[in-house]
């Protein structure tokens, strides 16, 4: 593959220039409504409240930021037992173990389709694929169906002797929302898993076979390194969604005993009378996430270089 | 029970631990939607028992049903209504941007492309309220509804089409343009009569796939509108899931999904007619899903 652009000399900064001006309006149209966007959030967090109205009062002067809703968030945050403390570290906690049922579901998957799909691969793909275009919302619609007090689930699990009598899946349990996470994130883990596997060179299981590994140690030895990074992808791609997830507990639980970070951003912003704390929220939750994306690209960049490539 | 435990007993030689695993997971992720869609077609008001068959909850109720209640129809429309405008408006964005990402040499051109991944990994709720708070306090002019809904839909999805037909254009390289220009094309010329026919099947790869994230979007669609009116399906699920008192809001689910199913397959089929036209081979499905796994959120 050649480089792009090689028309170098009096004509290349014309060239350039044409090219910079193909991507202009989208460029420009990321700038007006993503970066501002971020710039105002700031302002909000940093502005004030009307006293009357209760409505925010931005200040765009860097200079005059106020800082009382940070505050009122951090020390919220870092007080152990407070409101914020007490959601985000359940936040984390749903996130680790959903992500982690995630992993050990999708990676099998993946990696029997990649592997062993043979003539059959085209349909599995299509069954792979099929929840992209069923609206998250429908499916946990449908497991609101089935964890109704006089559901399906219910009555399998009476019928089978696992329950003596039905019991409420649908009012404050942390298992119904980490199933509905499970079930409503996994497919995104899936796909690139699959993606990736697929591309794993064949002649490097057989060269691990003919030097003498067992199957059990080819697979650990030479496909699972092989795929940390689209491993790691993966949990970025489920993680970073899920950390702002509300609508989850919403509709599988509606208590508060479940309630995560991105609930409390949504009745800060849109429910409350206090939308700079909101705002507040949504800038520690991006510096959060921040790290964590800094973590995976320190991670991606680690596993590369130890399979030299 | 032993023959069963021999049967799983060696998961890696032959892959049958595998198999199961992967007919469960099957299993696990369709059925729910088809009992689902099951309760859609009930007789009785139960939305979580099987009562009967018929088409009461679409079109016989006189009320509650998906034909009759305005705020289900309405929220199917404003649904096809903003994954259309965000089909128009982004696929054009979005190609110029990737296509000219791609060719341009210079600093700006990193940060561009940074800012544009950058909308990928940024949470729906984040982009929400950005941009919530954008309408509310800053460009007021843009009134909350759908306008800011597919500004918002259009904002998200830009950076799929700009991966999927970036992908297509690093495959390509630039030599056909060269021979173009060489003989005698306009840059404009090179890139219409050259460039834009290869293409084709990216365009209309990133098209199915802006439609059905945007037909799938709930955030953005729920902290733009501007009430009843302009919520979409989703929105409705959330508001009523829990409360809904009939099967109705199941059949509304139902028809939105055969619907967007509908949709995409006949998209499908224009990208794998465009794509043997243009003489490439290989598993159509196979390369649909590599383009899905890399258009993933």
């Amino acid at each position: 593959m050649s480089e792009p652009g090689r028309r170098v000399g009096a004509d290349g900064g014309r060239e350039n220039r044409f090219w910079a001006g193909l991507a202009l309006p989208g460029v420009v149209w990321l700038c007006v409504f993503f970066l501002l966007p971020f710039y105002v959030i700031l302002c909000v967090a940093l502005g004030s409240l009307d006293p009357i109205l209760l409505t925010p009062a931005p200040e765009w002067n860097p200079l005059q930021w106020n800082t009382a809703a940070f505050e009122f968030v951090l020390d919220n945050l870092f007080t152990p037992g407070a409101a914020f403390e007490t959601v985000f570290v359940r936040t984390f906690f749903y996130v680790l173990i959903a992500t982690t049922l995630s992993l050990l579901i999708a990676y099998p998957v993946a990696y029997y389709v990649a592997r062993y799909g043979g003539r059959w691969k085209g349909l599995l793909l299509v069954g792979l694929i099929a929840p992209f275009f069923i609206s998250y919302l429908m499916r946990m619609l449908a497991w609101i169906n089935l964890l109704q007090d006089d559901g399906w689930v219910n009555s399998v699990l009476v019928w089978v002797g696992i329950l003596d009598a039905p019991r409420n899946w649908l009012d404050g349990r942390a298992s119904s929302v980490i199933l509905g996470l499970v079930y409503g994130y996994v497919p995104f883990m899936v796909l690139p898993l699959y993606a990736f596997l697929d591309r794993i060179d064949r002649s490097l299981l057989e060269a691990a076979r003919d030097l003498g590994a067992s199957p059990f140690q080819a697979f650990r030895l030479v496909t699972l390194p092989l795929s940390t990074p689209a491993i790691l992808a993966g949990v970025v791609i489920i993680a970073l969604p899920m950390f702002g997830d509300y609508y989850t507990p919403d509709l599988l639980s509606g208590a508060p005993q479940t309630s995560l970070i991105g609930n409390q951003i949504n009745l800060y912003i849109r429910g409350g009378q206090q939308v700079p704390v909101g705002a507040a929220l949504v800038v520690v939750l991006m510096v959060f996430l921040t790290v964590l994306m800094g973590y995976y690209l320190f991670a991606t960049a680690r596993a590369q270089r130890r399979l030299g490539g | 029970m032993i023959r069963v435990r021999t049967w799983l007993g060696n998961p890696w030689g032959k892959p049958r631990f595998l198999v199961l695993f992967t007919a469960l997971y099957l299993v696990w992720s369709i059925v729910p939607i088809l009992i689902a869609i099951r309760f859609s077609f009930n007789e009785g008001r139960s939305r979580s028992t099987a009562q009967g068959w018929s088409l009461r909850w679409y079109t016989g109720d006189p009320d509650a049903s998906v034909l009759h209640d305005p705020t289900l129809h309405s929220a199917l429309a404003q649904s096809l209504r903003l994954a259309a405008i965000a089909v128009l408006v982004t696929v054009p964005l979005g190609v110029a941007l990737a296509v000219g990402l791609t060719r341009w040499r210079g600093r700006g051109a990193g940060t561009a492309r940074g800012i544009s991944l950058a909308t990928l990994v940024t949470p729906e709720i984040v982009m929400g309220t950005a941009l919530l708070l954008v309408f509310i306090e800053l460009l007021t002019f843009i009134p909350l509804g759908t306008v800011a809904q597919a500004i918002g839909h259009i904002t998200f999805s830009i950076v799929f089409v700009v991966i999927i037909v970036r992908g297509r254009l690093l495959a390509i390289g630039p030599e056909y343009e060269e021979a173009a220009r060489d003989l005698g094309a306009s840059r404009l010329q090179a890139i219409r009569l050259a460039l834009l026919p290869m293409l084709i099947p990216a365009v209309v790869a990133s098209g199915i796939i802006v439609f059905a994230i945007s037909m799938d979007d709930f955030v953005i669609s729920a902290f733009l509108s501007s009430g009843t009116d302009t919520d979409t399906v989703p929105v409705r699920i959330y508001s009523q899931g829990r409360t809904a008192p009939t099967p109705a809001l199941n059949a509304l689910a139902t028809v939105t999904l055969v619907l967007t199913i509908v949709i995409a397959l006949v998209g499908f089929l224009l990208w794998r007619g465009v794509r043997a036209a243009r003489g490439q081979t290989g598993s159509t499905v196979g390369e649909f899903a590599a383009l899905d796994a890399e258009g993933v959120r």
